[in-house]
């Protein structure tokens, strides 16, 4: 029987690959990618729990509603950066993006 | 006329609206500033007589009271009020005539000074703190007024602040006075949370229910601070004859009659609390004593005209603090009523003298100035045989008075002392006056008698000293001693032989001065140079000055340079190690910033893991 | 294994090698297409939780805009050598440490989550009106939050607009 376990299971497994690929990855669209990846596996989190632990109300989807909500905002605003620093500097690669330190 | 204590309150609030009127408006036109100034002053004068006139024709022990509330806090209750009893109208009396007569001579003497106006303002704002000080109903209400004619004694000392002298001297007076004032805060904060009100009447009621006494000796020797500060009582005397670098009528009104005298009427009306207290009446005395001694010790040297009027007044003013500790009180209100006439006529004919010869006050290089200024000279005479108690002139009732209370209270050693010092002061006032009236014209000067409106005063107030002793005198039955009518006060009857024993004591002191000063019979250089030790010592003062320069050096110093070193190293190095510790980090730190995002959100997810694996260890714990 | 377990399995294990494929692709186009799986895939999980609603708006938000918009970006800043556009950052430290804390995350909630059996699925009735629940919550209890993301989406285009488009100098 799929219980709750193996869905926050699949979330886990999924935002751990979100992680990794945050920091494995040097081109920032690629890394734009793997934190959508991390914000599914939460909105998988958040109805799992809503239908397992309290199927009456629909809280969770709300929730999952306003992450998704969120995300499109970032995404849009994190693309028109990385398109705004590739038109100064000729790159995508987080490498090159070092001016702001010591 | 029945209401006319209604506006008694009127009577210290004229001089302060004048102060306004004078400060907000009238600073550019000195002749109005001046009239607005005095008009002020004779109206509160006019107004004192009518009270007097109801208070005397009344019952004598009756008083008159108003209050409001000005300030509450917890444990504070501060009213402001007027209570009109003889006391009061007494010196009401004497401050409004004192302060309206120099405030016309002032007219004369201060015409030609650039700042008359701010002049007048201070002496009304003066007038007008004084008068709210004798007026007051309450301990709270005295300080305040206390603290203000302390603020234009400052004020006054240093008007002329252009000179160096007069800047410390008015600095010495307030920080002195600081003393004495912190001592009478604590006393009268002790009152307030003994008693829980600082009312005279109400205090008096509950001192008098009170059992357990011994807390008073703590309060009143503590108040006494208060009078030490203000009266110049010998620990705290210095302030008084520096103070003399003001402009000689303020030195009069001021320094001589009336704000000096607040201390000697706050004994006056704190009389309930001291004469419950012997150790404290002792205290009193014997401060009183050694002060009316040791300063005219002084004043038999010096050479300041000023100065040997400042010196008596300090003497007078123990004089008079003695006689309230031996608790001859309405003697030592008499001796201050008679005392603020004859010492400001002293003073303002002093000032005649110093305006003729253009600001010289050495009494050797005056001289001959009877033939040139008749006036001054002789008004000065009267000032002068009044001080000395020669009979039947004002300070000769006031004086023997206190003598007499001396004696008959069973204080013999204070009685010899103030015959002594009777004697002296004749003598002191005579040297000065034949030096500088009688003797040679020594230092070539061309004086000329005083304008009227500086004269007039003078004579004005020769009148009161020949005539303001009678009032208690025994010719007319201690009148004055019956009108003040104080508890615990005591009255004795008039003794002729001490009458006699100070007259003659007086009279030979003038003689001793004719003989070396006059007849030139002794010589006074060779005088000099016989004692030469002893006149170094009184024409230093005792060293007072150069000891209290050498304890501040000492202590004060010491106590700065300790501070200084908390200061720089512990306070200062506590914020700079703050500092260095701050930078340390962030120098250490800033390797850490490598611009690059990865690294930073590495620091992120392993905050993350971390809180997620402890959270986590948290549940295990509890759920299994 | 009946049919409920045999859709969960197979729908995790693409949705699983979809977003390994992003992560692992040296091909930023390829990975592009990856993402796309996978939120195709978690839409399916979605459906299987009785999330109709929300696997629609995954599919049309996620799979549909997010996916074009992502793509249109990559065409626009592309590196001209198409299997060199996604390679893994030189740095080994951010590399294997991020890879470790994966792996740690991975496993704490792994161990937390075999230690401690959760409810098993409760059957609830079909006929439930999800979609309007969600509604009603949105404009009922949800509405300023509702109201504050309708102005973070208003904000977020502008501020795309403004970022994409440069300001000019002077």
């Amino acid at each position: 029987m799929i219980g709750l376990n193996h869905y926050l299971f699949l979330a886990t497994l999924l935002f751990g690959i979100g992680i990794y690929g945050v920091f494995a990855k040097r081109n920032a669209v690629a890394i734009l990618m793997s934190i959508e990846i991390m914000l599914n596996a939460v909105n998988i989190n958040f109805v799992a729990i809503n239908r397992f632990i309290q199927p009456a109300d629909t809280v969770g989807q709300l929730f999952a509603i306003f992450v998704i909500v969120v995300a499109a905002a970032e995404v849009s605003v994190g693309l028109a950066l990385i398109i705004s620093i590739y038109r100064q500097r000729k790159s995508v690669n987080l490498d090159d993006f070092n001016l702001m330190k010591w | 006329m029945d209401n006319i204590l209604q506006f008694a309150w009127m009577i210290p609030v004229l001089p302060f609206l004048a102060f306004a009127l004078i400060g907000l408006l009238l600073h550019r036109w000195p002749k109005l500033a001046a009239a607005s100034s005095i008009g002020a002053i004779g109206i509160s004068l006019v107004l004192s007589i009518l009270v007097a006139i109801r208070v005397f024709s009344g019952d004598p022990g009756q008083v008159f009271e108003m209050s409001r509330r000005w300030l509450e806090m917890p444990g504070l209750k501060v009213d402001m009020g007027i209570l009109i009893d003889p006391l009061t109208v007494v010196m009401l009396m004497v401050v409004t005539t004192v302060a309206l007569l120099v405030q016309i001579y002032s007219l004369g003497y201060m015409d030609k000074d650039p700042g008359l106006a701010s002049y007048f303002s201070y002496q009304s704002v003066f007038a007008g703190s004084m008068l709210g000080l004798v007026a007051a109903n309450n301990f709270g209400q005295i300080f305040v007024f206390w603290e203000l004619v302390g603020m234009c004694s400052y004020l006054l000392i240093g008007f002329w602040f252009g000179k160096p002298s007069a800047r410390d001297a008015a600095i010495k007076a307030f920080i002195t006075n600081r003393i004495g004032d912190f001592g009478f805060l604590l006393g009268i904060l002790f009152l307030m949370i003994l008693f829980g009100t600082l009312n005279y009447g109400e205090l008096a009621s509950k001192i008098a229910g009170h059992q357990n006494l011994t807390a008073l000796l703590p309060i009143a020797v503590l108040l006494f601070f208060g009078p030490m500060g203000k009266s110049a009582q010998f620990p705290l005397h210095v302030w008084l004859p520096d103070a003399m670098e003001g402009p000689t009528p303020v030195s009069a009104l001021i320094h001589a009659a009336t704000m000096v005298a607040a201390g000697v009427y706050l004994i006056a009306r704190a009389f309930f609390i001291f004469s419950q207290v012997p150790q404290a009446m002792l205290l009193i005395a014997g401060v009183g004593g050694f002060t009316a001694l040791f300063a005219a010790s002084i004043a038999l040297v010096q050479n300041d005209i000023k100065r040997i009027l400042a010196y008596s007044t300090l003497s007078q003013l123990g004089y008079m603090v003695m006689a309230m500790g031996v608790g001859a009180m309405t003697a030592g209100m008499f001796h201050l009523m008679t005392h603020a006439f004859f010492k400001s006529l002293l003073f303002l004919a002093a000032g005649s003298v110093i305006h003729a010869l253009h600001e010289e006050q050495d009494i050797w290089r005056m001289g001959g100035l009877s033939q040139k200024m008749p006036f001054t000279t002789w008004t000065f005479v009267i000032g002068a045989l009044a001080l000395a108690g020669i009979p039947p002139l004002a300070g000769f009732w006031s004086k023997d008075e206190i003598l007499l209370g001396a004696y008959a209270g069973g204080f013999t050693g204070l009685y010899i002392l103030g015959s002594l010092v009777a004697f002296m002061t004749a003598f002191y006032m005579f040297r000065l006056i034949f030096t500088a009236f009688f003797g040679p014209n020594t230092g070539g000067h061309h004086a000329h008698e005083s304008s009227p409106v500086m004269t007039v005063p003078l004579v004005i107030l020769a009148g009161f000293s020949i005539g303001a002793g009678f009032v208690g005198s025994p010719l007319m039955g201690n009148a004055f001693g019956h009108f003040i009518n104080a508890p615990g006060s005591a009255h004795h009857q008039a003794n002729f032989i001490i009458m006699t024993v100070s007259s003659l004591l007086a009279i030979a002191g003038i003689f001793l001065a004719w003989l070396i000063y006059q007849k030139q019979a002794i010589k006074a250089e060779e005088l000099k140079q016989r004692w030469s030790v002893a006149y170094n010592i009184l024409y230093h003062k005792y060293y007072i000055d150069e000891f209290y320069a050498w304890i501040r050096k000492v202590l004060v110093d010491a106590a700065a340079a300790l501070m200084e070193w908390v200061d720089l190293k512990i306070v200062n190095g506590t914020v700079n190690s703050l500092a260095y510790l701050t930078g340390f980090w962030g120098r250490s730190l800033r390797y850490t910033v490598n611009g690059q995002v990865q690294t930073y959100a590495l620091w992120v997810v392993l905050g993350v893991a971390l809180l997620l694996i402890t959270a986590l260890w948290t549940v295990f714990t509890v759920l299994v | 294994m009946n049919l409920n377990e045999i859709a969960f399995y197979v729908i995790s294990g693409l949705t699983i090698a979809a977003a390994l494929g992003v992560v692992l692709s040296r091909n930023i186009v390829h990975s592009a297409l990856a993402l796309i799986v996978t939120f195709l895939g978690v839409a399916m999980t979605f459906f299987e939780l009785d999330a109709g609603f929300l696997g629609l708006v995954q599919i049309l938000v996620y799979a549909g805009a997010i996916s074009v918009l992502i793509i249109f970006a990559i065409m626009l800043v592309m590196h001209p050598d198409p299997s060199r556009t996604n390679l893994t950052t030189p740095s080994r430290d951010t590399n294997f440490w991020g890879g470790l804390l994966a792996w740690i995350i991975i496993a704490a909630i792994g161990i937390a989550l075999g230690k401690n059996p959760w409810p098993i699925p409760q059957t609830i009735p079909t006929d439930t009106d999800r979609v309007g629940a969600i509604a009603n919550l949105l404009l009922g209890n949800y509405v300023v939050a509702f109201e504050a993301a309708a102005v973070l989406l208003l904000l977020a285009v502008a501020g795309a607009i403004i970022l994409a488009k440069g300001v000019e100098e002077g």
